[in-house]
């Protein structure tokens, strides 16, 4: 199976991401499509991990080329799960003060 | 066609469709639901191209943790009505569109990939198997690894601080 049905199943994934975050006036429903978009990223990192790492296989059976991909997956992953405890923090206290989580009434600073 | 390429498209169709459920359903907590089903596919994925490791930490963190805590803050705040507000349809349009084309610019872009390089599906390469992660995560990536440990105690006393009820709040 080539790279080019996981390059476009990733920029599909990351386009529905975007129209998400743009359409939609819900904090939560934003908050879940930047995730969909990270998860589109990660896809195609390891994607291109295993590409990488089977051209090398070809030249040395030993080879180990293609492990920093996926470490960089799993740090984005440690990064996320902290953004997502922060961000869900922040909601809730937006929800505490203003009693709605709709962004048209976060404009406070325009004004 | 192969399992495994019956098995990839399924994958394929099953993310594609979540993810336009999460964006278009009316509920919120219908839309979490399809957005663990997309991260389930993507852990599907990861399975596919042997990264083993990777497609159990994406099924423990994402699927579990992070999306049991959104469910939390969705129930917390009551927000299972139908009621929720929508953007007027001009600007609904506009965003779609927008986003259609920055879709159509990358396929664009990328369409030309060669795509005889490789055989993302066949099952040798150990790469993605926790021994070897685990190896050089622990060596040449230890201290990455122990930073992010700070990152996570910053993270928790931040959660704690913004969560906190507050007497003299400093927003308002």
């Amino acid at each position: 199976m080539p790279i080019n049905y996981y390059i476009l199943l990733s920029v599909a994934l990351f386009s529905i991401g975007i129209v998400g975050v743009l359409t939609r006036r819900n904090a939560i429903i934003i908050f879940m499509c930047i995730e969909i978009m990270l998860n589109a990223v990660n896809l195609l990192l390891v994607a291109f991990s295993k590409m990488h790492h089977l051209r090398a296989l070809v030249a040395d059976r030993a080879t180990t080329v293609g492990t920093d991909a996926q470490l960089f997956v799993f740090f984005i992953m440690v990064v996320a799960a902290a953004e997502v405890t922060v961000g869900l923090a922040i909601i809730v206290m937006l929800y505490r003060n203003i009693h709605s989580v709709d962004i048209n009434f976060l404009n406070r600073l325009k004004h | 066609m192969s399992i495994i390429e019956i098995l990839f498209w399924f994958l394929t169709a099953l993310a594609l469709f979540g993810a336009l459920m999460v964006v278009f359903s009316k509920n919120p907590v219908h839309s979490v639901l399809w957005l663990i089903s997309v991260f389930f596919s993507i852990s599907g994925h990861y399975i596919l191209m042997n990264a083993q490791f990777l497609a159990i930490v994406n099924m423990i963190v994402y699927a579990g943790a992070i999306m049991v805590l959104f469910l939390f803050v969705i129930m917390l705040m009551n927000m299972n009505t139908e009621s929720e507000p929508q953007k007027s349809k001009w600007l609904r349009i506009a965003a779609s569109l927008s986003g259609g084309s920055l879709m159509l610019v990358l396929v664009a872009a990328l369409k030309d990939t060669n795509g005889k390089v490789t055989g993302v599906f066949k099952v040798e390469g150990n790469i993605g198997l926790i021994k070897n992660l685990g190896q050089v995560l622990f060596t040449d990536y230890v201290l990455p690894f122990e930073i992010s440990s700070v990152l996570f105690l910053s993270a928790m006393v931040g959660a704690v601080l913004l969560g906190k009820k507050e007497t003299n709040s400093i927003i308002s």
